[in-house]
């Protein structure tokens, strides 16, 4: 499959733009605007490297796709944002090329948009909602909220005109932010705004979580977490890496020896599930977490300067259908492997992956085997995968997630052969913090139980958000609950009598 | 940053260095590990024994052999130098009580971190039998230290160079039929040597645990790589462990699982060591 070429859209789309120009636009006028593709790099060509697929708009693009908003007065698309950031404003900023404005508006509410712009599931929250993807019966049509999002974001960024926002003056109180994804750098921005000392503990040695250790630079590139990261030092914030709360110092000890006010806890799910099948533990087998964070953290995919070795394997299986999944059946892609095949028990439609995500799969060619389930891996006398047997499946009654439950279809085994095997089916929270902290509670799957307004959790002064409570989620979430968190805690401090710092 | 504060060298590949790590020294207990990055940009994380600790000095002491890229490289540092990044400590603490009389099983570079539980084993109030193991003599550590905790000290090397001419083992079942036998045994070591122990102490029914250092990326949990099966459960050595009932540990998946990246890394041992020998040819001139 090949793509048109960037500049091609851009002319293409500066023409249409002429054509527009002063004239009143009628809603039929815009339902015909012809919806802006995403310039993308050549599948041939982008496996090669770890370089991001997606190129952004052009402003021609950008101005014609913003061109496409209705201005519904009822704006359903807010409403399918979690952190309803104010759409239809910022969209006409753009049409009317106010383009500072229009991060203004995001910036509103949201602190991450160049990130949220790349990685949210726009398609089944505010562009599910879009009405102009209704007219056109089909979501794939509806505005491209999420690549304006990042249009404007990356102009923001590229101009160098960002700012850390302003601090208040100090308060003396003093808050330990938990994990340093996208939640902790939310909460920590947020609290720190309002003069707060902040200190954000990161376990690893470089500060983003999942958006360094999991979202491959293809999809992510790390200079937009970096650029994160500074902002917060910029605002002051107190980023102390290779920390990890519940062993190098307990909770407990943080919030009453050491003199911290508050807690927030956003360490992440970062436990990987494995599918308790024979064979698991055989030499080959990762988690999706162990494979990425490889690639991705350790840098393995930079074979001559990283130290870290990445397992090689020619024929590559990824059990999964999420985001995760799909980041590691291509980034096994771009590590050498010749063959990728993803196994995932239900149909395209229930995968929790990005259209987009697995859209770049395909052309990547990445090949799908919808409907087939692990049954258990096979290896040889040294030990190493040699491949799955997997089993078909149809699909059933609605379990309780909802979705169609696959039932295997008897006498249908057959082996998949394989080197490498990536399971990419989730991962739980990390049992660390509640198992070293009294009275910190969660739930049987290992989710820390807030308060749904507070984010409060069982304990006074401590506080979650973010994966430790969903599970595995989104970014967008994170950031929302984090914010909401945030909330209270600037709330609670502010009810504390002020202390000098 | 964490200074070196002293370094030796302990036999031909095995490396002292006491650096200052106060977090870690104030929080550690015995049989917890850190993990260490010579380089965070494109080093690797490993996983290290933390053999000692001085809260007071706020310092740990760890003892490595070189075996990868990383162990070489902080073998080339010297006093004053700095380790970019050390976290931890990691996993859970030894399982210590008063057992009545222990039996403790050190090979090789397994003699590290078999040092701090010793300590807690003999604070504790446990009799102390310590069987010490080495390939050939100039390879054994901390024999001095141990004869000091130790209330019986039996040395061997494999080449009958020093101590007895035995594997740990043939000390190890003497021990064990002894009237009254042992109530605990602990042993490190290389992998088949911690195996072999487990089946030496099953049948007389001492249990056994055994500390596991695997492949590791985070330390964390995040990975898995360092899973293990442990009684037919699949358990993860850095947060799980890494010590474990060594009747219940299933080694010779551990064992195929430790050579999943041998061939690269027998390519980086080979290049690591021409450099190690080239630091020390610099170095040579100017001592």
């Amino acid at each position: 499959m090949s793509h048109p070429s960037p500049e091609s859209l851009r002319r293409e789309a500066a023409a249409q733009l002429a054509a527009l120009r002063n004239r009143t636009l009628t809603p039929k006028d815009r339902l015909t605007i012809p919806p802006q593709p995403m310039p993308s790099r050549e599948p041939t060509e982008r496996i090669h490297d770890v370089q991001e697929v997606a190129l952004g708009y052009s402003p021609e693009q950008a101005r014609l796709e913003a061109l496409r908003c209705l201005q519904c007065k009822n704006a359903p698309c807010i409403n399918g944002c979690p952190v309803r950031i104010n759409i239809p404003a910022f969209l006409k900023a753009i049409a009317e090329e106010r383009d500072a404005e229009a991060i203004a508006i995001i910036r509103q509410t949201s602190l991450l948009p160049a990130v949220c712009g790349r990685v949210c599931p726009q398609e089944i929250q505010c562009q599910e909602r879009c009405t102009v993807g209704k007219a056109l019966k089909d979501v794939r049509k509806a505005v491209s909220i999420g690549r304006l999002e990042r249009f404007v974001a990356d102009v923001e960024r590229e101009s160098g005109r960002f700012q850390p926002p302003p601090t208040k003056p100090e308060t003396g109180r003093r808050v330990a932010v938990i994990g340093s994804g996208p939640a902790g750098i939310t909460v920590a921005a947020d609290v720190r705004r309002e003069g707060h000392t902040v200190t954000l503990f990161e376990a690893l040695h470089k500060p983003g979580g999942v958006l360094v250790y999991g979202i491959p630079e293809f999809r992510l590139p790390k200079a937009i977490v970096e650029l994160e990261i500074e902002t917060l030092r910029a605002m002051g914030v107190d980023i102390r890496p290779n920390f990890l709360v519940g062993r190098t110092r307990r909770l407990e000890a943080l919030l009453h020896d050491d003199g911290y006010d508050a807690a927030f806890i956003g360490a992440g799910a970062g436990l990987p599930r494995f599918l308790d099948i024979e064979g698991e533990n055989l030499v080959g087998v990762f988690s999706a977490n162990e494979y990425l964070t490889r690639a991705n953290l350790m840098r393995a995919y930079n074979r001559e300067q990283a130290d870290t070795p990445i397992y090689p394997g020619r024929n590559v299986i990824v059990v999964g259908g999420g985001n995760v999944a799909m980041d590691a059946a291509r980034m096994a892609l771009r590590l050498g492997a010749k063959e990728v095949h993803l196994v995932y028990r239900r149909t395209e439609a229930e995968m929790p992956a990005r259209i987009e995500e697995i859209e770049h799969a395909k052309e990547e060619g990445v090949q799908f085997h919808v409907l087939h389930a692990p049954r258990r891996v096979i290896g040889n006398a040294a030990g190493r995968v040699t491949g799955l047997e997997c089993i078909r499946c149809r699909l059933g009654e609605p379990d309780d997630s909802g979705r169609p439950r696959p039932v295997e279809i008897p006498g249908s085994e057959y082996i998949l052969e394989a080197e490498t095997l990536i399971v990419a089916i989730g991962n739980e929270p990390n049992p660390l913090l509640p198992q070293t902290t009294t009275g910190l509670k969660a739930d049987r799957r290992g989710r820390l139980l807030v308060d749904p307004v507070t984010n409060q959790t069982s304990l006074p002064r401590v506080y979650a958000g973010g994966d430790v409570v969903l599970g595995s989620a989104t970014v967008i979430l994170a950031m929302g609950q984090g914010r909401q968190a945030a909330a209270a805690i600037n709330a609670f401090l502010a009810e504390l009598p002020p202390r000098k710092a | 940053m964490h200074r070196i504060l002293e370094k030796q060298q302990l036999a031909d590949e095995v490396f002292l260095l006491r650096v200052e790590a106060p977090l870690i020294a104030r929080e550690r207990k015995a049989g917890q590990f850190v993990m260490v990055q010579a380089d965070t940009r494109f080093g690797e994380r490993i996983p290290l024994t933390i053999a000692d600790a001085n809260p007071s000095e706020g310092s740990i002491t760890l003892i490595f052999q070189t075996v990868g890229k990383t162990t070489h490289h902080l073998a080339t540092l010297n006093v004053g130098d700095a380790i970019p990044a050390i976290l931890g400590p990691l996993g859970r603490p030894t399982h210590i009580e008063t057992f009545g009389t222990a039996v403790a099983v050190g090979g090789g570079i397994g003699i590290a971190p078999l040092h701090p539980i010793i300590q807690a084993l003999k604070a504790a109030g446990n009799r102390l039998i310590v069987i010490l193991g080495a390939r050939t003599r100039n390879l054994l550590i901390l024999e001095d230290q141990m004869a000091r905790l130790a209330d019986e000290l039996i040395v061997c090397t494999d080449d009958g160079s020093y101590g007895r001419k035995a594997l740990v083992t043939e000390p190890l079942r003497e021990v064990c039929t002894r009237v009254p036998a042992p109530d605990f045994c602990v042993a490190i070591g290389p992998p088949i040597m911690m195996k072999a122990c487990a089946e030496t102490t099953r049948p007389f029914r001492i249990p056994t645990v055994v500390s596991l250092n695997t492949i590791m990326v985070d330390g964390t949990g995040m990975c898995g790589g360092c899973r293990v099966t442990v009684g037919g459960k699949t358990r993860f050595v850095c947060v799980d462990g890494p010590e474990f009932d060594g009747h219940q540990v299933d080694f010779d998946n551990m064992m195929l699982r430790l050579r999943a990246y041998k061939e690269q890394e027998d390519a980086a041992h080979h290049q690591c060591h021409l450099e190690l020998e080239l630091a020390r040819l610099e170095r040579k001139p100017s001592a």
